[in-house]
């Protein structure tokens, strides 16, 4: 039986070979996420191009949190800068004010006493371990575990009182001022804040132990979001992602001394994987490290003033200063160009989380989709933090 | 030759400064001289001893210099230290050289930062008396930082090594007319967003930088705020003092909003918070 | 004690009908507000809900539900109108269905099937239809990424679900749940009779597996990748809203209810109590029974829930295909031979 088929006799064989030469086009599909989900900490918006449940390219578009501190702070008197910094990393706000005070210290020539330096220094620990305890638990919210981000919050609270106590603002104390503190502790504190450290010791075992230890948790983190070093230092990651990839660097051992660190006895956590379990378990190791240190500085706070003498109003002279410290969050520093007036003429605020998050176009490369969201997790950036 | 002009200049300005904080020391109470001080508004604070630009390198920053003499040549322009940090200026054409060097002969792996700094002083509006009298006043004559500048514009990196802890700010001059450098993303692939962003706030273009486009303001903005000449838009849209439209109680007379300025209309549609800093 | 009164089978079946169908809210309700409520909230070291109503906030859930019911209907303007209409029906049907053999007392089942086992197994796969259906007419890529990833693991973990309670059958008999309800009541441990035999104790390889599987069926933690709330923030519902969500949330409770009950009749001996036999009263004592049983068993399904972190998808899938089927088969063949042995 002859059919008579209206294609062209050649048009087969290139029919035959378009099969199987070709691929399948399926098309990829653009999925947006944020700039309002439960999981870009914040006004992040990541827009990734998935071939299925894999990504193919991200690329985060930041700027929602945009507040142009830089230009506001040519504006401002140096005593308003600080009120200003203070909400660029609003979890642990006091350790965003101690580079730009020791900045504007160094300039002036002037010194805080050793009980202000003491006392800088514990706050600013304790800052470092209000926000690693929201992070232990928070990291668990993101890969699934609906329990440890409550246990978090409930033991960071203990914290939070003993910021308050001594300052009177749980999130943005504004307590540092050129020259000093504010106030003196009050009555108390110190016996006080080391039953909390022994309340946060114990938190960080029990988190261990629920988040940490959990092998789903370890076979959702384990080899994700592997971040070689130098590819790390060459985007400027910092902070406990760069030491959880290997490398041993911390500003409060090795760069330009600062607050009471050369003091102090304690450790750098590294860890040799880089991959997001081992950002969580440094992150771990370094809110046991901080409790420790607070310990430390508890049992030897000298006597004496809380304030160098300053004039009443504060000029600084003509300069420019580089102070960078190790914040929670990674390396913080600020470029202060000082013209001698009330305020400064040009602050660089050099924000760690900035660098941290422009490693994702390249980190998120092949990964899951929930793989995405366990990296954003581990990397543990604040919006105020990129955005400034 | 330009660069002996500027060094001339630069250090002319210096040595006004140290004569002057030497004249001043020579006096009591600098705390009291500082009050009086604060009505004279272009003259520079009092110090214990003239630290910062003055002072010598120690060890590693000699080190580091020697390095980059050694390759960059006639590539730098000046260096100083400031508060033990080493500061270079390069000539624009050895900018992406620098980099290089930095990465591998300085052994700086970890780029900190690059960003750009406009040495122009802001332009007042109005008088002291009925003009904005909450902002700090700056000094009306341009003065350049640390390693002297040539112009208005520099762009600025720093750059740290993970492994022998010392690090290094590197500057370049930019020309005012047509602002451009050249890109580092190829030595530190961090430099995309830090570059980014210096475009979008100072207007600097990156030869060699794969995609300038906005970091944190809406692709359709214009201007380049962080420039000098770039008005604080909060400023602009409510004038100091911020007290502009407050509304009577009602009962009282003037149910309305106050006519104290002019600006209250263009105002109403402000953003409401727009001022808090100010206060 | 029965009541004397004459009425046709049609009046019968309307009236099971409409107590089958008080109940599925009733049971959501009750395990909602026990469990996810109160319990999620006290391991969490928090208080839960405590004004409405005056008492530990019980009445919260009839709140809810009062809310829900007066809000907007919002449909996305891309969205398929009708299936997105009829998806969360579809859910509640497939619940529905399962209740229809669930037997809460000797009398008190309203359809007696020879093949009970068989047909609650099917017809709770209905609910993939309905998760497909409302994540594709939702159009919303979250929500269709939810109900594919849905369809995949819903269909994976059918399997282990049915090979767990393969070796029950083999162990009673009879697919009738009725019928292992009498078995598991009249059975004796090694000549022991004292709780008769409950097949948790022969079966406990088939029960862990039950669990298991009954919680990726659910899609509970640690198998909720459809409704991940920090990715996808609740995935194939994430449209949904006022009544239509009223319904999904019902399903998922009631269905959470409906496997509970049948892991408590095929595994713990269901509306039973052993040596109670002829009483009269069981057809009252009977679903107080159950309902005991069935709140033991979720409370192990929503301990787990709060519990775990998330599996990613493939890693749920290879342990559904490389872990729970093998292992199932190897239980089927255990029971298997020791029932012909024995």
């Amino acid at each position: 039986m002859s059919v008579d088929f209206a294609v062209d006799r050649q048009a087969w064989r290139h029919l035959a070979d378009a099969q199987v030469n070709v691929e399948l086009d399926t098309g990829d599909m653009i999925l947006n996420l944020g700039p309002q989900h439960p999981a870009t900490h914040g006004t992040l918006r990541l827009v990734v191009r998935l071939d299925g449940e894999r990504v193919i390219s991200a690329d985060p578009v930041i700027g929602y949190m945009h507040r142009g501190y830089e230009k506001l702070t040519e504006f401002r008197t140096y005593p308003q800068v600080t009120t200003l910094i203070n909400r660029i990393d609003w979890l642990s706000s006091f350790a965003n004010e101690v580079p730009f005070m020791h900045g504007a210290e160094l300039l002036m020539g002037i010194e805080a006493p050793p009980r202000a330096q003491y006392i800088r220094t514990i706050l600013t620990e304790l800052s470092r371990i209000a926000t690693f305890m929201l992070f232990l638990g928070e990291m668990g919210l993101q890969v699934g575990a609906l329990t440890p981000p409550f246990y978090g919050f409930r033991d960071r609270e203990h914290v939070l009182n003993m910021i308050e106590a001594a300052t009177g603002g749980r999130f943005h104390p504004n307590f540092n001022r050129i020259g000093g503190l504010k106030d003196d502790l009050p009555w108390g504190w110190v016996n006080e804040c080391r039953n909390t450290m022994k309340v946060v010791l114990d938190a960080c075992n029990m988190l261990e132990e629920l988040v940490a230890e959990n092998e789903i948790f370890e076979a959702r983190t384990r080899s994700i979001g592997i971040i070689p070093p130098e590819v790390g230092t060459g985007y400027g990651v910092s902070g406990s992602n760069l030491r959880a990839s290997g490398v041993d660097w911390d500003l409060r051992r090795d760069g330009k001394p600062y607050l009471v660190y050369p003091e102090l006895d304690f450790k750098v956590w590294t860890h040799p994987d880089g991959d997001s379990f081992s950002r969580y378990w440094v992150r771990l190791q370094e809110t046991r490290e901080a409790a420790r240190m607070v310990v430390q500085m508890l049992d030897r706070i000298p006597s004496g003033p809380i304030m160098a003498k300053v004039p009443r109003i504060i000029k600084v002279p003509e300069g420019e200063v580089w102070v960078e410290t190790e914040n929670p969050l990674g390396q913080m520093a600020y470029y202060v160009i000082s013209k001698g007036a009330t305020g400064p003429f040009r602050v660089k605020i050099r924000s760690a989380s900035f660098s941290n998050v422009s490693i994702l176009p390249w980190l998120l490369r092949g990964v899951y989709v929930p793989d995405v969201i366990t990296v954003l997790a581990s990397l543990y950036f604040i919006l105020g933090d990129i955005d400034r | 030759m330009a660069d002996d002009l500027e060094r001339e200049q630069s250090g002319a300005a210096e040595e006004v400064s140290v004569e002057q904080q030497l004249a001043r020391t020579d006096e009591p109470a600098a705390a009291e001289q500082a009050r009086v001080d604060a009505d004279e508004a272009d003259a520079p604070p009092t110090r214990e001893q003239a630290e910062g630009e003055s002072r010598p390198l120690d060890d590693a920053e000699q080190e580091l210099l020697a390095r980059l003499e050694r390759e960059l040549g006639d590539g730098i322009v000046e260096s100083a230290d400031a508060f033990g940090m080493l500061v270079v200026r390069v000539k624009p054409d050895a900018w992406r050289r620098a980099a290089e060097v930095s990465k591998h002969e300085l052994e700086c792996d970890y780029l900190s930062f690059i960003a750009g700094i406009d040495w122009q002083p802001a332009p007042r509006e109005g008088d002291e008396a009925g003009g904005d009298t909450s902002s700090p006043v700056q000094p009306t004559e341009m003065t350049f930082g640390v390693a002297g500048s040539a112009g208005r514009m520099q762009v600025f990196a720093h750059v740290e090594s993970t492994k022998r802890h010392w690090g290094v700010t590197l500057k370049t001059d930019v020309d005012e007319r047509d602002p451009h450098a050249e890109s580092w993303v190829a030595t530190y692939p961090g430099a995309d967003w830090h570059e980014r962003e210096c475009w979008e706030m100072f207007g600097v273009a990156f030869d060699g930088h794969p995609s300038l486009r906005h970091l944190y303001l809406p692709s359709e903005f214009e201007g380049h705020p962080l420039r000098k000449d770039y008005p604080l838009l909060a400023r602009i849209v409510k004038p100091w003092p911020g007290l502009v439209d407050v509304e009577g109680m009602p009962g009282e007379e003037g149910n309305g909003a106050s006519a104290a300025a002019p600006a209250a209309d263009a105002a109403q549609d402000a953003p409401a918070d727009a001022d808090k800093e100010s206060s | 004690m029965w009541l004397a009164l004459d009425v046709g089978w049609g009046t019968i079946l309307a009236i099971k009908t409409i107590v089958v169908l008080a109940i599925i809210p009733l049971g959501a309700i009750i395990l909602g507000y026990t469990f996810l409520l109160k319990m999620m909230a006290h391991m969490q070291s928090r208080l839960g809900p405590m004004d409405p109503g005056g008492f530990h906030g019980w009445f919260q859930l009839f709140g809810d539900g009062i809310k829900f019911i007066q809000k907007e209907d919002v449909m996305p303007a891309k969205a398929d109108r009708r299936i997105f209409a009829i998806a969360p029906a579809v859910v509640v049907i497939s619940t529905f269905l399962v209740f229809l053999v669930l037997p809460t007392g000797p009398d008190l089942v309203v359809s007696n099937l020879d093949v009970g086992v068989f047909y609650a197994l099917a017809v709770s796969s209905l609910a993939v239809v309905g998760v497909l259906m409302a994540g594709w007419a939702s159009a919303n890529k979250f929500a269709l990424l939810g109900a594919l990833r849905a369809g995949a693991q819903l269909i994976a973990y059918e399997l282990p679900l049915l090979l767990a309670v393969v070796g029950v059958v083999v162990m009673a008999g009879t697919m009738s749940l009725q019928g292992i309800v009498k078995a598991q009541q009249t059975g004796s441990i090694f000549g022991w009779d004292g709780i008769g035999l409950p097949y948790v104790f022969p079966q406990i390889i088939g029960f862990v597996l039950f669990l298991v599987a009954a919680q990726a069926e659910l899609t509970q933690t640690p198998f909720d990748m459809p409704v991940a709330e920090s990715e996808l923030v609740a995935g194939y519902m994430v449209e949904y809203t006022g009544f239509r969500f009223l319904f999904f949330f019902i399903g998922e409770f009631g269905t959470a209810f409906a496997f509970a009950g049948l892991a408590a009749t095929l595994f713990l001996g269901g509306w039973a109590v052993p040596h109670i036999t002829d009483t009269g009263w069981e057809n009252v004592l009977g679903p107080i029974v159950l309902l005991t049983k069935v709140m033991l068993v979720a409370f192990l399904m929503f301990w787990v829930r709060f519990t775990y972190p998330r599996l990613r998808e493939d890693q749920l899938q290879a342990v559904a295909w490389k872990f729970l089927i093998p292992i199932g088969l190897a239980n089927i063949l255990i029971t298997g031979a020791l029932k012909v042995a024995f």
